[in-house]
């Protein structure tokens, strides 16, 4: 479990800053295909807004305290099955995996189901990497603890 | 003009670079490693390559800074201080011979913006030409990662998840 942290400033500059951190996120990431920036890149801003959510106000207490950690683990997999799943519909479709012109969408023209695929794919990168960021965070803080239950 | 810009900047990166391997305190070492990467990304971006340099702001600067500090943290204090600084002469040697390698291997590196070199005179046109055509996309860095190079993408994202579950296991409380 990870403790909230104790100055009031932190908590309150954190409530006012991770709105905005994650609304830049999720901008960068559905904005990969006009601006410098993408899917990667977008879901490490989310994953650090996440992070910086838990070092300011926790995990809670009881019941919930292991939820973040098992749902951080779960959405790694969500990220790379959607990633997988629009290369699997393209074949479906009739390609070449991820040949992203053939992607299973009735009433498209081939470009836009191309940018279409672009965009799923830019989602599927930033959810896993974002998930990826909060999962290794876990890990690591997690070990620290139980260092300090053995001492 | 451009040489006002990257020279500083350069000086300002082999400093933070060098000071961040001889600092005795590993985490101030963490703290310059990290301006190390936000100069390294104001060069990239200056060069125009925004999305390396985006990458390397977000992803050296800050997450990587954030694993540095929790790793710090599960040691002792005192693994977290360097005593030693003895010079070991045969890794000098190789270091010195291999970066004269490099710097006369440098020659034949092409011009920056050369439009005669191979990746610009060949590979370039082709996804500048495609790309707003076949996939409506714009920044064609975006369409050729994502489209039409997303097989790399796709294992990449693997070895992501694939470092998320190792660090599970080799970190696990149980």
């Amino acid at each position: 479990m990870i403790h909230p942290h104790d100055s009031p400033i932190v908590r309150h500059l954190s409530r006012v800053l991770i709105p905005f951190l994650q609304l830049f996120a999720v901008y960068v990431v559905v904005h990969g295909q006009y601006s410098p920036g993408g899917g990667f890149v977008g879901g490490v801003v989310f994953g650090t807004s996440l992070i910086l959510g838990l070092l300011a106000f926790g995990t809670g207490q009881g019941q919930g305290q292991g939820l973040a950690h098992t749902v951080a683990f779960r959405w790694e997999g969500v990220g790379l099955l959607l990633l997988a799943g629009v290369g699997t519909l393209c074949l479906i479709g009739g390609a070449e995996f991820l040949n992203y012109h053939a992607l299973l969408l009735p009433g498209m023209e081939a470009s836009a189901r191309r940018w279409t695929g672009i965009l799923l794919a830019q989602i599927g990168v930033g959810i896993d990497v974002a998930a990826t960021a909060v999962a290794i965070f876990f890990s690591l803080s997690l070990f620290n603890e139980r260092d300090d239950d053995h001492a | 003009m451009t040489l006002w810009v990257t020279i500083p900047l350069l000086l300002l990166i082999v400093v933070t670079a060098l000071s961040a391997i001889l600092m005795r305190d590993l985490i101030g070492a963490v703290f310059i490693l990290g301006c190390y990467s936000f100069l390294l990304a104001l060069l990239w971006a200056w060069f125009g390559a925004a999305d390396v340099g985006f990458t390397e702001a977000v992803v050296g600067a800050g997450l990587s800074t954030v694993f540095f500090l929790l790793a710090l943290f599960l040691t002792t204090p005192r693994e977290t201080r360097t005593h030693h600084h003895q010079i070991s002469w045969p890794g000098v040697i190789v270091l010195v011979t291999s970066g004269l390698l490099l710097l006369a291997s440098m020659e034949d590196l092409p011009v920056l913006g050369d439009l005669l070199s191979p990746a610009n005179a060949r590979v370039s046109p082709d996804y500048l030409l495609r790309s707003i055509q076949e996939t409506r996309t714009p920044s064609v860095v975006a369409s050729i990662i994502m489209d039409y190079r997303s097989m790399d993408t796709i294992v990449e994202t693997a070895v992501i998840f694939t470092a998320g579950i190792a660090c599970r296991f080799l970190l696990r409380k149980d």
